[in-house]
């Protein structure tokens, strides 16, 4: 099909079964630094994305790891166009996500949708639950008719595990989880086929947590839905994701099946990632394995020449000074790395 | 282990120590605050006592009240609306809440320090760092400005600050989250306190920063032989650092134990449902088993045990019976729950 | 927070005693109920019901309520009272410029001004100038910071740029002293060309609050999330904005009315506000200044309501404030 014909079919997107539902290349978004009291110029730029280019399939969850600065979540916003790229695309059934107009964007925008991670902010505090979750056919009324709304409402509150009597109740009557829940049916209302999570559970109480990813796991398998889930809690990535992409300073430095990297992480950093996170055994304390990485992140105004990562790798030598590692599939591991000297840990083999 | 606690008797504050009790004991501690809809008990009969060179974790969810009694070991509980309404709490037999304001004061900054999450709000944005540091050696210790700054370096030096003495004139904002959590350690440590409480010390932190703030403590603990009590909601931090663990439910101690008896053999069905809500980091896992419903407000705490409207263990008994926290299986181990020997029959 | 009102609650299914009784909780349905009870409770109603155990706003709002009925229907405060039957009859017998003449007595509880007219009718009647004044003035202002105020926060960038400035500048005028150029120039001055005057020199404030408060709302992630969902700016601005950045501003707005009622008595007074005949307290305190050794009375009264309406707004201001911060919530 050639772009021409798939300009014409409108919002009819085109669908076929090997094509993932949304393709991100070469995303890059950079927000100027700007100085100067009358006229700003542009003095530099934090390039908080920086080529992040991956596949998303149909029903298939995409975690998306990192600490924070990494640019996980800007990555989110830019695919919602809350955020203007500055440079990539992003095919969601085969249209560029980032050159549609007002009115194609309003439509794709029923098809793509999000969670947020504070369930305090994202509610507006003067509306009731249930003006939250129908406001999405407020904006688009052609969606369901208004006699159907509120009892659809109910449908989608129920759905989540909330009581659709308390569709009068304000988000402040409602626990953390519950907020949650209500975000989540909103995301539904206009039936989507990807949801961007952001952090969904970040801020939620671990009794809670595991209520939520159980929803998110449910509602997926009912509907065939495509998450990208973005977290920094590798426990949850894991559990969540069929594949997972590792961020450091605005790039993937890893990415592939989620039993790959978790099992057999190539990069560095994700192996540092891995190593560093507590894990809830006190058996396995004192590990002498472990990876502790020296330093912070670097400042994404003034990345480090070269890896990224070269500042806090102990692999780190002058090729990785001067040459920007490429994400490609090394001879090990059997999934992409961006490291020039991409190997298993020794302790990983056995 | 060297320890900086003196061996003998011993004053503190114009107080005679004892040096066989506890470091520090918090005995029936009760915090009331008083609002204007009601009081809300955000600790009731909590107890634990903390030895020298000894990590108690004191581990709980959001509302669980597991910073209050930390506040009140300090006396920084806001009040009004705060009330310590019962208990005591011993620094070496020498009771504190009974002490005067200046007194404690001194507790305060030569025996027992506090650090907390966010460090960008506790370190004073106006004043470099060293400054801020070299004023507590002043203030305190009485020694000149330069052999002040001479310490704050060292000190500095001391948390893994790189190029401390560059850094010394720089302002908090200036700092990265670690780094400004290396300094609000620095400070608390300064005067050489045998008790350091940290509250959710890592959490604002990213996991690879998380790690290296970690192992600082543990080894500064080391080092020094203070005693520390660290408050988090994290299991992974607790199981990585602590002795001993206390869980919270609802302003409640409901279980106690050794590190490894809490995480193999919980005996509170809270405890486990903890645990079990955890995905597993080694494989993809199953669905996962959450702790249904939301933790308690405390204005409404439920009647008989609080976690009964959330435990699958519950029977009749336990939505009026209020379940004491009671030794089982020796020292050091108990817990709230009328059925605790069967907890670990529920484990799957 | 507020009272429990489970018997109220028309959950059937759900309902469900959390720790009342012995029954023995479903696990599936314990997440369903709100932590809260409750069944209204939006952050307007929780605003009230703090309000209205709040003495100061009972106190405030009193007062208030009394001075815009006495403003609208000054006839309800004086319609028994002795010589009601011909309000404008006054006796120059009566003027309180004759020394220990037309002090407050059992007939006239205010005494008579220098006319010999019944001073309580004079300072009843002087409320209406006041408080329209006032809720004018600030009426308008509002309109004038929501409106721009809004548009400069959410849309950003040269028109926030333009909006600000030209504010800025304005707020470096003066209001006193701009009023009373503006008004010395003004042959006919009445309610409407005060009133004016002062939204024209007074709106900058407003707007301001106005600005940063939209600047601050509108990166809340429940802005965001109908940005996600494809809303467009104006509904952005009415259902999410405006809702959320109001509540300083109508704190503000409630202590300016006090503010311009004094702004106004000042006017008056310097004789650049209302003219005669109407009757101001302002100007009926300018007239008593005069003869304050004499007849203090003159000035006293209309200095005491003018006092007791300002106190009450900026009270009313306060218990709001307390009411809407959301960190008392």
């Amino acid at each position: 099909m050639s772009a021409v014909e798939i300009e014409r079919t409108g919002h009819d997107f085109r669908e076929s079964p090997d094509e993932p539902v949304l393709r991100v290349e070469g995303l890059v978004k950079h927000f100027p630094i700007r100085q100067g009291v009358v006229i700003k110029r542009q003095v530099g730029a934090v390039q908080a994305v920086d080529g992040v280019s991956f596949d998303l399939k149909q029903g298939e969850t995409l975690g998306l790891v990192g600490e924070s600065g990494c640019g996980k979540s800007t990555v989110a916003r830019t695919l919602m166009r809350l955020q203007e790229p500055t440079a990539g695309k992003a095919f969601y059934k085969g249209r560029d996500i980032f050159d549609l107009g007002k009115g194609d964007l309003r439509r794709i925008r029923r098809e793509i949708q999000m969670i947020f991670q504070d369930p305090y902010a994202s509610l507006n505090p003067r509306m009731t639950v249930g003006d939250i979750v129908g406001e999405p056919w407020e904006i688009h009324p052609d969606v369901l008719p208004k006699a159907e709304r509120r009892h659809r409402v109910g449908e989608l509150l129920e759905l989540v595990g909330l009581n659709p009597n308390h569709l009068n109740r304000y988000p402040h009557q409602f626990s953390g989880g519950q907020r949650q829940r209500v975000g989540v049916a909103r995301a539904l209302a206009l039936n989507p086929s990807v949801i961007i999570c952001d952090e969904p559970v970040s801020a939620l109480d671990v009794s809670v947590q595991a209520q939520v990813v159980n929803l998110l796991e449910d509602i997926q398998d009912e509907f065939g839905l495509s998450y990208i889930f973005i977290a920094h809690d590798l426990s949850v990535v894991r559990h969540i994701s069929d594949r997972v992409a590792v961020m450091y300073l605005g790039k993937i430095v890893e990415i592939g099946d989620a039993d790959e990297i978790y099992n057999a992480p190539t990069h560095p950093y994700t192996q540092a990632l891995l190593s560093a996170a507590p894990k809830p055994d006190p058996s396995a304390r004192d590990d002498v394995n472990r990876i502790i990485l020296e330093g912070d992140v670097p400042n994404p105004a003034d990345p480090p020449s070269g890896c990224n990562f070269r500042t806090r790798c102990w692999k780190a030598d002058d090729l990785c000074a001067r040459e920007e590692p490429l994400l490609e599939t090394h001879g090990v591991g059997g999934h992409p790395s961006a490291c020039h000297y991409a190997e298993l840990r020794s302790t990983d083999v056995a | 282990m060297s320890t900086t606690v003196a061996t003998g008797p011993a004053e503190v504050a114009g107080h005679t120590t004892d040096p066989d009790a506890p470091l520090l004991e918090v005995t029936d501690l009760r915090v009331e605050f008083r609002m204007r809809h009601g009081t809300v008990v955000a600790n009731d009969s909590v107890s634990y006592a903390l030895e020298a060179g000894e990590t108690l974790a004191i581990l709980g969810e959001s509302g669980s009240g597991k910073s209050v009694s930390a506040q009140a070991i300090m006396g920084i509980i806001d009040s009004p609306p705060g009330f310590i309404a019962g208990g005591s709490v011993r620094y070496r037999g020498v009771e504190l809440l009974t002490m005067p304001e200046k007194q404690r004061r001194t507790i305060r900054a030569n025996h027992i320090a506090m650090i907390f999450q966010d460090a960008l709000t506790a370190l004073n944005p106006v004043f470099s760092v060293g400054f801020q540091i070299a004023e507590m050696y002043r203030v305190h210790q009485g020694v000149s400005k330069k052999e002040a700054t001479e310490k704050a370096i060292e000190l500095l030096d001391r948390v893994k600050i790189p190029a401390a003495r560059e850094r010394i004139d720089h302002y908090p904002h200036e700092f990265s989250g670690g780094m400004r959590q290396r300094v609000m350690i620095a400070m608390a440590l300064a005067l050489n306190p045998a008790v350091l409480i940290a509250d959710e010390p890592t959490t604002a932190l990213d996991v690879t920063v998380q790690a290296q703030v970690m192992q600082l403590l543990k080894e500064l603990q080391q080092d020094t032989g203070m005693g520390l009590i660290l408050i988090t909601h994290d299991l992974g931090v607790v199981a990585e650092v602590a002795d001993r663990v206390s869980v919270m439910y609802a302003g409640r101690i409901v279980e106690t134990g050794s590190i490894q008896d809490i995480y193999e053999r919980p005996r509170h069905p809270y405890t486990l449902g903890l645990m079990e809500s955890l995905p597993s980091m080694d494989s993809r896992g199953t669905r996962l088993e959450p702790i249904p419903g939301s933790p308690p407000d405390l204005q409404n705490r439920p009647t008989g045990c609080a976690f009964h409207p959330r435990c699958r263990m519950a029977r009749p008994r336990c939505a009026t019976d209020d379940p004491p926290l009671l030794t089982i299986e020796g020292a050091g181990r108990s817990s709230a729950c009328h059925y605790h020997e069967e907890v670990h029959l529920e484990r799957g | 927070m507020s009272e429990r009102t489970t018997d109220k609650e028309q959950d059937h299914v759900y309902e469900r005693s959390m720790g009342s009784g012995p029954d023995l909780p479903n696990l599936d349905e314990v997440d369903l109920e709100p932590h809260e009870d409750g069944p209204e409770a939006g952050l307007w109603s929780d605003a009230w019901a703090v309000l209205r155990r709040n003495p100061l706003f009972i106190v405030s709002a009193s007062l208030i309520v009394l001075f815009i009925v006495m403003a609208l229907f000054p006839r309800l405060f004086t319609w028994f009272y002795p010589g009601e039957q011909n309000v404008e009859a006054c006796s120059l017998s009566l003027s309180s410029n004759v020394p220990g003449q037309g002090r407050p007595s059992a007939e006239a509880w205010f005494g008579y001004d220098i006319q010999g007219c019944d001073y309580y009718l004079r300072v009843i009647n002087g409320a209406r100038i006041s408080i329209f004044v006032g809720m004018f003035v600030t009426v308008g202002a509002v309109i004038v910071a929501l409106t721009f105020g809004s548009i400069a926060g959410y849309y950003g960038k040269t028109i926030d740029a333009l909006i600000a400035r030209i504010t800025d500048v304005w707020f470096a005028i003066p209001t006193i002293l701009g009023a009373i150029v503006l008004l010395s120039v003004m042959g006919n001055r009445g309610v409407p060309q005060v009133s004016m005057v002062l939204i024209v020199l007074g709106w900058p404030s407003m707007l301001r609050l106005m600005r940063s408060s939209v600047l601050s709302t509108k990166e809340m992630d429940y802005v965001l999330a109908s940005r996600a969902l494809g809303a467009r700016d104006r509904r952005l601005i009415i259902k999410h904005i405006i809702p959320n950045s109001i509540a300083p501003v109508i704190v503000y707005a409630t202590i300016y009315v006090g503010v311009i009622i004094s702004a106004e008595a000042a006017l008056s007074f310097l004789g650049v506000g209302v003219q005669l005949p109407a009757i101001s307290w302002g100007l009926m305190i300018n007239t008593a200044s005069a003869r304050i050794i004499n007849a203090p009375h003159l000035l006293f009264f209309p200095g005491l309501f003018l006092s007791i309406t300002v106190f009450s707004f900026i009270l009313m201001g306060d218990a709001l404030r307390d009411a809407l911060d959301p960190k008392l919530r």
